[in-house]
């Protein structure tokens, strides 16, 4: 299966998010921004790459919003009222809560202040929500049957998430806009290391990395301070959404601290309405905002006073937050006007403004006239404040994502085109990662990883999860590497984590292929075993017969003159004797017992003598390493006596046998034993 | 896996309590206390109504102390009186059962509903407990103010009694048990006596504390998983805010656990039946039919003020509704939500209203001790509107150490309540009401009674909301004692509480009583529509509904159960349930297929393939990894099965050289052996279940063995 990513939007640019998702048949819409950059068609993704025929609903599983900024969301309304989508969409609950404040306040500033055509009426923002399922951090969300989705808190504005989508094993995440620190009224992004076949995440920094803004703050606040204590009035230009209530917690807590009174006004409309909002959504907020709501709602602003128009020209200090930022229009260019030819007041910015606003002029260089049309001009005297205040993650945070996330592949949007391949270069060269970074209307094939359902059994599962020592002993020769003790103990603890396991795949045609233990084989198959084995019947020296003691000795010597007389005793008839029933004679014959144990034990000795380190263990009718068996053989018709020994010498012969798995350890042992002499 | 029926618990405030085990892990379903076991004790003495030591003499049965010692002698019949009742500081009555299990071998404690958490820290401050316990976040939060509502009333206890020394208290010694009246030693001790080590002190905060600490708090939906294999997610079941049902993912196990399920509220998130579908086995634990039963038993004789109120919701529905559908998947869905629920449940909100204007209007005064929260809040809302439609300025007292943070915390869940709630986020309004009517005034809330604050602002008649529901601890016990005497006053109770038992310290009681019944769980007749969209294959009942269903399913067209396999559990009884799944299911890896060397064998269709690898278990699932060094295989295989053709082999044999010739015997039972001559002199011994090869250089032994294996099926 294999994930194709369609960038309509955010394509090596800011702006116009959209990103539409192909992964095993289903379709993702991530994100439905507009570009407020442009008046043009190019403001919207364009949609006719997804469906030419405008067959939306068959073309998309599901839209996802990431969060409520208009270069998010803002086309969505077009594309459900007037384009005709109507499938599902996914945002969470504070996204789907101001979400409608957004684009009505886009909208009217579209048409009744810029006087054009509208692209969306009210009406289709309140059908357009009505289509919205919301959802919460880190449910998992079945679309359908095969498409599962789940957002993490992505710390950018209220409500931000990244979305997680997982269809069939394929994987991936969409980070939206998002902040790896944490600022005052917001926590930082929080993911779980997931295993993901792409991660798309936005480069708006690609390449900076942000110092601490605690100094920036504090900046801002002795500029107000200063400010304030003139007798001046602080002008502070905002979107009704995030900046407004983050710089107005930072200012509350500095009024409390230095118990000031001068009074801050919210100018009507949006930002009292976003309060109440931000007052029920609190839960979205910052660890330490959450936690003491119960006691006092942060979002309950104690310095803050209701506004009228007649207080612009009240005298005596204020401060002021004003919508729109950027000073583009409506109160606050009002505002703006009447404040701004006095050198006591202060207007601050934020970080950014587009091109054309006064805000953006009053940036570039130190302007002291600003001319609005022909006919008008203001005059500049007052201070301006820069603070520079950007709730998306740094360079930093973005590598840092990446590499706790260690994706397959990663596709950059959402940033500026040289920037994004300067972090491209570097996310290929230092995590080694496939890295993407499309212009709009690009489409990206990426690979996914696949896997094969199988059953396993209990018992494989319980042998996978029991340490495996034993695969230790077979990796270890015990004959000639002699292993001291601290050696051994140290691969001992390292197989603690390795939990290798070996079974057996059973595949048969038309049903589901199995994973099996060793042990379990032949009955999942339904057959017996054949047992495959060596057997040797070795002869060793016992040359010098005076040393040993005893006669009954003698009984299990064959004589090298052929006299057989006593040996009999114990003869079998059968030729063909099976080992299994060689030992059963031996060890039936009380007679042997004692003979053996002195004879094997000879070899032991022997044996232990030529290799130490060998995990010989000594019974009292055989000897055993590993599956190697070696026992006294009484019956001089052994089929397994291949070798008679040399004529001159008497012999004792000792049966071997083993299996397969020690066969070198077993050719090692016998060539050991066919040099030794047992009397010496 | 096996499930104990713990206790089948009594009423909304006592939900049933299971032990399920399940891949070897033991779950422990919900960890409630009996609260109302607490009418065996008096409540704390106030100036107001002292003791009513007169009542001794007063009462005939009571003999007068006799010569022989014995301070009071058992009556033997007769109503219950106020001096019966225990005058000691309350212990709480946890779960029966439960005591019988080591905690120590409980592996996760589940958590549905608030009520279900606070017997919680009974088991958390045991140090041998170290059970992963799982709740949803509001279940949690709920769960802790409730815990602490229920320390702070007990505090008063404490500065009446004193601190109680260690070990057990008098009264629960055999001899002070005994002279209690019958129906109090059944509370206290059970039918069959054996629930008196139920009992337990009461948890300090420092226990609460340490107790949510080690909860896991979820989100609807999110995935837990426990020890790698268990995948443990909740479903909101409608309930309460919060409250939740399971599904349990093991390996070979697909489990929904069904606690009590309400379809339609008006506050809490609606019951999700959608996401509990295509589990194996369903464990319906929702026995708030059983309770209604009972109570229904004991409160049938009338009271002259005593108002009732019912929705009698336990008969089968003989509705035609259900009758003439057929096997159609949305009808079903119709058929459980379209019922009207909530209109029901608001028009006993209004009647309960109507109840209280009256009485106010009458110059009385309403006392309602209900504890249910969303029951509560809504009454807030309604009572409040209701006061001002008819113009009255009556103040409504909100009187608990948690109501502010519950107020608090009511209006910033959104994700947790209704569908009407959170179009009032959408629009930006309050979430509850009473945001607005404490910001008016209307509503003035308190911690406690002694606040001075209260008394500042204190009027009668007036309406207050307090707890505790089995008056005996709280608030409300200085209320009822204050107005008790008032005929025009009116407590309003939840069905399920015995009156007699309850009111028995406050007797003669003028006051009226109304008594009224809400929605607890999922009703009779949509049992069978459910289970039909769960579609389960073992559903495991209370055998008390056997009976019910069987009638409700001959009533009904649709043999539901064709498929489903129904298994009863019985309290204090285990039962094992059969297995569904052999084998476990599993992930190949694309790289560890492709590392697979199949060989056919001799069966037709089967190839087998030997593999190393790393077993990788994470959410439940199971992945077979390549493992990260290369694989160091022992070449050569392990093991045969099957028999050799001798012909086979010996041209096997041949085509490696080897000359050999076979020596077949006579004798049918013995091996057969193919002596080998050249290279050299080897023998290979072939029988039906082994062949052994025997040579005396390797060389040759590894050769003959070659052809052995290529003769053989192996691996």
């Amino acid at each position: 299966m294999a994930i194709e990513c369609l960038v309509l939007g955010a394509g090596q640019e800011v702006g116009k998010s959209c990103v539409v998702v192909s992964i095993g048949g289903k379709r993702i819409m991530f994100d439905c921004g507009m570009h407020m950059g442009y008046l043009d068609h190019r403001r919207y993704p364009d949609f006719s790459r997804i469906s030419e025929s405008g067959d939306f609903d068959s073309a998309i599983t599901c839209i996802i919003i990431t969060h409520f900024h208009l270069d998010h969301i803002g086309a969505l309304p077009y594309f459900t009222e007037v384009c005709g989508y109507r499938g599902p969409i996914y945002m969470t609950y504070p996204t789907r809560a101001l979400a409608p404040l957004m684009l009505e306040d886009y909208r009217k500033v579209m048409v009744d202040r810029r006087g054009e055509k509208e692209l969306f009426s009210s009406d289709d923002i309140i059908e357009c929500m009505k289509k919205v399922i919301a959802v919460d951090l880190k449910q998992t969300i079945y679309v359908d049957r095969d498409l599962q989705i789940r957002a993490y808190y992505a710390g950018h504005v209220i409500g931000a998430a990244m979305f997680y989508a997982k269809v069939g094993d394929s994987t991936m995440v969409y980070t939206g806009d998002y902040n790896m620190t944490p600022d005052r009224h917001l926590g930082a992004a929080q993911i779980d290391r997931l295993q993901l076949d792409l991660l798309i995440t936005e480069s708006t920094y690609a390449t900076t990395i942000r110092d601490s803004k605690y100094a920036r703050e504090r900046e801002f606040l002795k500029a107000v301070h200063k400010c304030i204590s003139g007798g001046g009035k602080v002008l502070i230009p905002t979107f009704a959404l995030g900046r407004a209530q983050e710089l107005c917690i930072l200012l509350d807590d500095y009024w409390e601290r230095m118990n000031l009174k001068v009074p801050i006004y919210f100018s009507a409309g949006l930002t009292i309405q976003a309060n109440m909002y931000y007052k029920m959504l609190i839960g979205w907020t910052s660890q330490r905002i959450k936690d003491s709501y119960s006691i006092h709602n942060t979002f309950d602003f104690k310095h803050v006073c209701p506004f009228d128009r007649s207080l612009i020209t009240a005298p005596g200090p204020c401060v002021l937050f004003a919508t729109p930022g950027m000073i583009s229009g409506g109160f606050s260019l009002e505002v703006f006007k009447q404040w701004a030819p006095s050198e006591m007041n202060l207007v601050t910015l934020p970080g950014y403004c587009v091109a054309g606003t006064i805000g953006h002029k009053l940036m570039s260089g130190k302007p002291t006239r600003i001319d609005l049309d022909k006919d008008t001009h203001i005059d500049v005297r007052c201070q301006i404040h820069q603070l520079s205040f950007s709730p998306h993650t740094d360079g930093k945070g973005i590598m840092d994502l990446i590499r706790f996330l260690m994706p397959q592949h990663v596709i950059l949007v959402h940033g500026e085109k040289p920037k994004m391949a300067t972090l491209k270069g570097k996310i290929q060269s230092e995590l080694g990662i496939q890295c993407y970074d499309p212009a709009n209307n690009d489409t990206v094939h990426i690979p996914s990883t696949q896997v094969v359902k199988v059953d396993i059994t209990k018992m494989f599962i319980r042998t996978s999860f029991s340490a495996t020592p034993k695969s230790i002993k077979t990796g270890v020769d015990g004959i000639s590497d002699s292993i001291s003790q601290d050696s051994a103990a140290l691969p001992l603890i390292q197989i603690g984590d390795e939990r290798r396991s070996e079974g057996i795949l059973v595949m048969e045609k038309t049903k589901k292929a199995k994973v099996v233990h060793e042990d379990e084989l032949l009955q999942t198959l339904g057959v017996a075993e054949h047992k495959v084995q060596f057997a040797y019947c070795c002869p060793v020296y016992v040359s010098t017969i005076e040393h040993i003691k005893g006669n009954e000795l003698s009984s299990i010597i064959s004589k090298p003159n052929g006299d057989t007389g006593v040996s009999c005793l114990l003869e079998s008839n059968s030729p063909s004797l099976s080992l299994a029933e060689h030992k059963q004679t031996l060890m039936g014959s009380e007679l042997g017992a004692s003979d053996q144990c002195a004879w094997l034990h000879r070899l032991y000795i022997k044996l232990i003598e030529k290799c130490s380190g060998m995990d010989l263990q000594e019974f009292s009718d055989h000897l055993q390493l590993s599956s190697l068996h070696i026992c006294l053989c009484p019956n001089k018709d052994c089929p397994f006596r291949i070798e008679r020994g040399s004529k001159g010498r008497s012999m004792a012969f000792f049966c071997c046998s083993w299996s397969l798995v020690d066969e070198n350890l077993a050719w090692r042992v016998l060539s050991i034993m066919k040099d030794l002499d047992l009397s010496q | 896996m096996k499930l104990t029926c713990l206790s089948k618990g009594s009423s909304f405030h006592f939900p049933p309590s299971h032990i399920l085990t399940i891949c070897g892990i033991r779950i422990l379903l919900e960890c409630p206390i009996d609260l109302s076991s607490l009418s065996i004790f008096s409540p704390i003495p106030t100036d107001s109504h002292p003791y009513p030591d007169v009542e001794f003499s007063n009462s005939s049965e009571n003999s007068p102390i006799s010569d022989s010692g014995c301070p009071k002698r058992r009556r033997i019949e007769g109503t219950l009186q106020a001096s019966d009742l225990i005058r000691a500081e309350p212990w709480y009555k946890m779960v029966k059962n439960l005591q019988l299990w080591d905690v120590s071998s409980i592996d996760v404690v589940l958590i549905s509903t608030p009520m279900g958490m606070l017997g919680l820290p009974f088991l958390t401050r045991d140090p041998r407990f170290s059970a992963k316990i799982y709740a949803t976040e509001a279940t949690a939060r709920l769960g802790r103010l409730m815990m602490e509502d229920l320390i702070s009333m007990h505090y008063e206890f404490t500065q009446v009694y004193g601190v109680e020394e260690l070990g057990f208290p008098q009264w629960m010694k055999w001899e002070e048990i005994e002279v209690l009246p019958l129906l109090l030693r059944e509370i206290a001790m059970g039918k069959n006596g054996a629930e008196l080590g139920n009992w337990q002190p009461l948890y300090s905060a420092a226990n609460v504390e340490d107790c949510v600490q080690k909860v896991q708090t979820l989100k609807y939906a999110e995935e837990a998983c426990y020890n790698g294999s268990v995948v443990i997610k909740a479903f909101s079941s409608g309930l309460e805010i919060g409250s939740s049902n399971w599904m349990i993912n093991g390996p070979r196990r697909n489990i929904t656990y069904l606690s009590s399920s309400i379809f339609e509220s008006a506050h809490a998130k609606e019951f999700d039946y959608l996401s509990l579908q295509g589990n194996d086995l369903v464990l319906f634990s929702d026995l708030s039919l059983l309770h209604g039963m009972t109570t229904l038993d004991k409160n049938a004789h009338d009271r002259k003020n005593h108002i009732r109120l019912e929705v009698n919701d336990l008969r089968p529905s003989t509705s035609s509704a259900f009758r003439d559908k057929g096997n159609d998947g949305d009808e079903f869905m119709k058929s459980l939500v379209n019922t009207n629920e909530i209109t029901e449940e608001m028009d006993k909100l209004s009647f309960i209203c109507s109840c209280a204007i009256n009485c106010v209007q009458g110059g009385g005064s309403v006392l309602i001790p209900l504890s249910r929260l969303g029951i509560a809040l809504q009454l807030l809302e309604q009572m409040s509107l209701f006061l001002e439609s008819s113009c009255l300025k009556v103040p409504i007292f909100v009187i608990s150490s948690v109501a502010e943070e519950t107020f608090a915390f009511t209006n910033v869940v959104p994700e947790w309540l209704c569908k009407q709630r959170q179009e009032k986020l959408y629009s930006g309004k309050a979430l509850f009401g009473h945001v607005e009517f404490i910001e008016e005034k209307k509503i003035h809330v308190f911690p406690a009674m002694y606040s001075s604050n209260l008394l500042r602002t204190w009027k009668e008649p007036c309406i207050v909301f307090c707890s505790h529901w089995s008056l005996r601890i709280g608030p409300v016990v200085h209320l009822l004692q204050r107005w008790r005497g008032d005929p025009n006053s009116l407590l309003v109770l939840e069905e399920g509480v015995d009156v007699d038992v309850a009111l028995t310290p406050f007797k003669p009681m003028a006051m009226k009583v109304l008594q009224c019944s809400f929605l607890s769980g999922i009703k009779m007749q949509k049992v069978q529509p459910l289970l039909e969209l769960l579609k389960p294959k073992i559903v495991l009942l209370p055998k008390e509904l056997r009976m019910q269903l069987q009638a409700a399913s001959v009533s009904s067209v649709i043999s539901i159960y064709r498929k489903t396999c129904k298994l009863y559990y019985y309290e204090g009884e285990t039962l094992v349930i059969p297995s569904l799944r052999l084998d476990f299911e599993a992930d190949l890896s694309k790289d560890l297929a492709f590392q697979l060397q199949p060989r056919r064998t001799s069966q037709e269709n089967i190839a087998v393939a030997r593999f190393r690898g790393e077993l990788l278990v994470s959410q439940g699932k199971h992945l077979l990894v390549s493992a990260m060094e290369p694989v160091e295989f022992q070449q050569g295989q392990l093991l045969h099965w099957g028999s050799i053709d001798q012909n086979r082999l010996l041209q096997a044999l041949q085509e490696k050289g080897i000359s050999g010739s076979l020596d077949n015997r006579s004798i049918t039972d013995s091996p057969s052996l193919i002596y080998i001559d050249k290279p050299s002199r080897a023998l290979i011994q072939i029988s039906a279940t082994g062949t052994i090869i025997s040579a005396a250089d390797e060389a040759l032994a590894s050769l003959i063995f070659e052809a052995v294996n290529s003769v053989l099926d192996g691996i």
